[in-house]
């Protein structure tokens, strides 16, 4: 089974401390959602509210059609795959994935039947009489996903399920994760502070910082072009260079920008490009010459500092083809496309305006 | 150097060991007084010790108040644990203290508090109130083991329970006291073993049916005499027999 998500006008608080404000989403059935931020961001207070294990102070969430701001989680169509597992040592796998079955009051010999079917699907099938302390972290966490979604819900939280694994079985579980989701149906949502596992798997990331959404959509397009300032620092690497209006056209330190937006009442803001779209080929956006500080190998690019000539003080970083090194100390010629900038005002108001 | 810590270890292990093995070597003297030089060997003072109907009644109640004192303080201590690791609760540093506090008060003290107590309610004493006076000592102790025991990877696996669709009962039974089981037992025979040879709480709240201690004590009064020696053996052998069970059984697993 699978359900829509709408939230509206959530707000919480801890005390005196807003971890939420005006949060407004809607998620799609069946759609792969990640909530991405910093630690802190409220993140995981919202998975927690959708879990219900945590009331709101205001708002409302509803689940398919239904109103389930103060439903309690036992009752709600959610089940949640948690941070450490949250396995039950005393038991086998097999009844470790039985146990939602087991509190709907399925037989013990249907409700061990379909365990074996969820353990099937995560590969663990003839492990099911093992305990988890004879499990790897990595398998520990298919049988967390395999109980949390036998009882066939709605909708599958997950807290962080991949931050204890190392980075090599971090990427292949979060292909799994995505291939099994695709299998079931169910929409999920996951919180995660990694950008490339929120690009890696979802369908839609949602951006969080100090309690709002500061984007949200297809992870190209918040990637490429990030409605806030702190969306395009938090998805990836990005070169920031100061510019402002001038006579109708855009001025920076690196020569005139050939764009037609302006900064709305303010008169200056900063335009933003990712480190690969910098080129030593002819564009539209001729950001003059800079010299190699230092470049290192990372296999698929040369990840290159560079002191532009035009503006000493400005530093830029440049993922440049792996074909051939930059030598530290050689000049560039750099380009870009203005259709990869994007132009934020000063980061006090963060509103994109390209 | 070596030698230096073998002869230590023997001394120490002599030092604990001595006064029981004195005690089981003279229940086997043939003579009518535990005191050396010894004869025998012989087994007639076991005999008349398994043949004394009031030592074994003494000894059947020993048992009962033992059982059902440490199940009621290992119960009242595990809802006390489970309720102020789980809530937040006002003034929950004091309960806790409060709990805890009995543990420093002489038995002596708490047993003569509570013969008052048992007097002004016109109690009468019986195996009954013994066996209050044992849930009295034991409660915070069982508290103090179970309470540390509950960590937060248990509350995030009753956590993980509710989520799955289990109400209160059931977390409690299929996983809190499953997951503390090590802990809960080791408190029931602690208590368990406390109040087998507790002594000054059962003299003065039991009257007519009284406890294997209070019996010992009575057969002493009347002088040495290798019988007491063959009843202290037995204990002896009852207690090693219940520490051993626990060591292999509960400690021995924990440890693979």
């Amino acid at each position: 089974m699978t359900a829509s998500i709408s939230i509206n006008g959530l707000h919480h608080s801890f005390g005196d401390f807003h971890a939420l404000k005006d949060i407004d989403l809607s998620i799609d059935i069946g759609e792969y959602t990640v909530l991405l931020g910093p630690s802190g961001c409220g993140k995981t207070t919202l998975l927690s509210i959708l879990g219900g294990f945590l009331v709101p102070s205001r708002g409302h969430v509803m689940i398919g059609d239904k109103d389930m701001t103060r439903v309690q989680p036992a009752k709600r169509p959610t089940t949640t795959m948690f941070q450490d597992y949250a396995l039950f040592p005393h038991m086998t796998l097999k009844d470790n994935v039985a146990f939602g079955l087991r509190m709907r009051g399925l037989g013990k010999t249907d409700r061990h039947a379909k365990a074996d079917q969820f353990l099937e699907l995560v590969g663990l099938r003839q492990d099911g009489t093992k305990r988890p302390h004879e499990l790897s972290g990595g398998q520990r966490q298919r049988v967390a996903l395999a109980r949390a979604l036998a009882v066939n819900p709605d909708v599958l939280l997950l807290d962080e399920p991949l931050g204890a694994l190392d980075l090599k079985l971090r990427r292949s579980m979060q292909d799994e994760l995505k291939a099994i989701q695709r299998e079931v149906g169910t929409t999920f949502v996951h919180v995660t502070h990694d950008q490339e596992e929120a690009m890696a798997i979802a369908d839609r990331i949602v951006v969080m910082n100090a309690g709002r959404i500061e984007d949200q959509g297809p992870p190209d397009r918040v990637y490429r072009r990030p409605c806030s300032l702190f969306a395009a620092n938090f998805m990836g690497e990005v070169n920031q260079i100061p510019a402002w209006r001038d006579q109708g056209g855009l001025e920076t330190p690196l020569g005139p920008l050939p764009l037609s937006h302006d900064f709305g009442d303010t008169e200056q803001g900063v335009a933003c490009i990712r480190p690969e779209q910098l080129t030593t080929e002819t564009q539209e956006w001729s950001l003059g010459t800079a010299t190699v500080i230092d470049s290192a190998f990372f296999g698929a690019h040369y990840r290159c500092h560079l002191r532009s000539d035009r503006a000493p003080n400005l530093t830029l970083v440049a993922y440049l083809p792996p074909n051939a090194e930059p030598k530290a100390g050689s000049s560039l010629p750099l380009y870009a496309d203005p259709a990869d900038v994007s132009l934020f005002t000063t980061p006090d108001t963060q509103e994109a305006i390209a | 150097m070596r030698v230096i810590q073998w002869v230590y270890l023997a001394v120490a292990f002599a030092f604990i060991y001595l006064p029981v093995a004195s005690l089981v070597l003279f229940s086997l003297k043939d003579g009518n007084l535990p005191l050396p030089p010894f004869e025998g060997p012989t087994l007639r003072w076991y005999q008349e010790v398994l043949g004394d109907h009031q030592l074994m009644a003494a000894l059947g109640n020993s048992l009962l108040v033992a059982v059902f004192s440490s199940l009621t303080a290992c119960t009242l201590g595990f809802l006390a644990a489970y309720g102020l690791a789980r809530h937040v609760l006002p003034g929950s540093v004091f309960m806790r203290g409060l709990l805890i506090a009995p543990m420093t008060v002489s038995y002596l003290i708490v047993g003569l508090g509570l013969l008052i107590v048992f007097n002004q309610l016109g109690i009468g004493l019986s195996l009954w109130t013994a066996g209050m006076g044992h849930v009295v000592i034991n409660l915070p102790l069982c508290f103090a083991i179970i309470y540390a025991s509950m960590g937060a990877q248990q509350q995030n696996a009753e956590r993980a329970a509710r989520d799955l669709g289990a109400n209160e009962g059931r977390v409690i039974t299929l996983v809190t006291i499953p997951m503390l089981a090590p802990a809960i037992l080791a408190a029931f025979f602690l208590a368990m073993t406390l109040s087998w040879d507790e002594f000054v709480i059962a003299f003065l709240l039991t009257r007519f049916d009284v406890t294997l201690p209070v019996e010992i004590w009575s057969l002493l009064r009347s002088g040495l005499s290798p019988k007491t020696n063959a009843i202290g053996s037995l204990v002896f052998l009852g207690s090693v027999t219940v520490v051993l069970l626990l060591e292999i059984f509960l400690f021995g697993r924990r440890r693979t």
